[in-house]
């Protein structure tokens, strides 16, 4: 199987999985699809050679921040069929806006490609742990030491928002 | 282990605009369509992972990392964004005992 086969059978599952996080009912369902996107992507950035971010894909979107959901739909005791019904016309309506907002997209995209043949030095190894490690800290030490903070902020955040209050009595 | 680049391959870069552009527009139709708050934050996520595998794209098709440290940053504000918004719904579960974006409106003062 050569690779360009290989990268559209990955692609067509992406989309496939991803359509049912959509179309799936059931919220633990959804997650659990989700999950499987976030693997596929992992899949598609091994074969584009960005290795280190694919690790990083799994461990941190289907490692930390699934679980995250799905602890708080269980927290939420969501695992039953609770969803909500759409109206069949605002689901309509939110396929027709989707379509047009690709078709926009593709449109756009297709006339500003640029198709110079630019030589890709065969095997870059920019995704490798090495390389990016040292873009990490040499030009982009700032953005990094900045994200930690990001961090603080939002650990203290969640912290307060989750906090249970004062009981109210009924 | 270094594989050979999949742009020599055959496969050229418009594979992955198309791939990234339908997966964006899957994640804004189940925006649009779906009612439960926390399938909205699943989608979200999904299209800011449509935006990091172009970004990955683009980064290996011109044989320049800083597309891929872009990415690195994309994931750090995504995990803080889920975090805080699944602390936020959790707390309006609390109140109104639905995550129901239709009952949300319930929250006006």
């Amino acid at each position: 199987m050569t690779l360009e086969m290989l990268a559209i059978v990955l692609g067509g599952l992406t989309i496939g999985s991803a359509l049912m996080v959509v179309l799936s009912k059931h919220p633990v369902r959804s997650v659990l699809y989700l999950v499987v996107t976030f693997f596929l992507i992992s899949a598609n950035y091994i074969l584009m050679n960005a290795q280190f971010l694919a690790i990083v894909n799994i461990i941190v979107y289907a490692g930390a921040i699934m679980v995250l959901f799905l602890f708080v739909l269980m927290l939420l005791n969501l695992n039953k069929d609770s969803e909500p019904i759409t109206s069949i016309g605002i689901k309509l309506a939110g396929i027709i806006a989707g379509g047009v907002l690709l078709t926009v997209l593709l449109a756009a995209l297709k006339d500003g490609l640029v198709i110079t043949q630019q030589a890709v030095e065969s095997a870059n190894n920019n995704g490798l742990v090495e390389n990016l490690g040292e873009l990490l800290f040499t030009k982009y030490v700032l953005p990094f030491e900045m994200s930690s903070v990001l961090f603080i902020a939002s650990m203290v955040g969640a912290v307060m928002l989750a906090k249970r209050e004062k009981q109210i009595i009924d | 282990m270094v594989l050979a680049s999949i742009f020599e391959s055959g496969v050229s870069i418009d594979f992955y605009i198309v791939l990234a552009s339908v997966l964006f527009a899957i994640g804004a139709v189940g925006v649009l369509v779906r009612r439960n708050a926390i399938v909205l934050l699943m989608c979200i996520e999904l299209m800011l992972n449509a935006v990091n595998l172009l970004m990955v794209a683009f980064s290996t098709y011109h044989g320049k990392g800083d597309g891929q440290v872009f990415v690195f940053f994309i994931m750090v504000v995504a995990a803080a964004e889920a975090t805080v918004g699944l602390s936020i719904l959790v707390m309006a579960y609390r109140n109104i005992r639905s995550t129901d974006v239709g009952i949300f409106n319930k929250l006006k003062g």
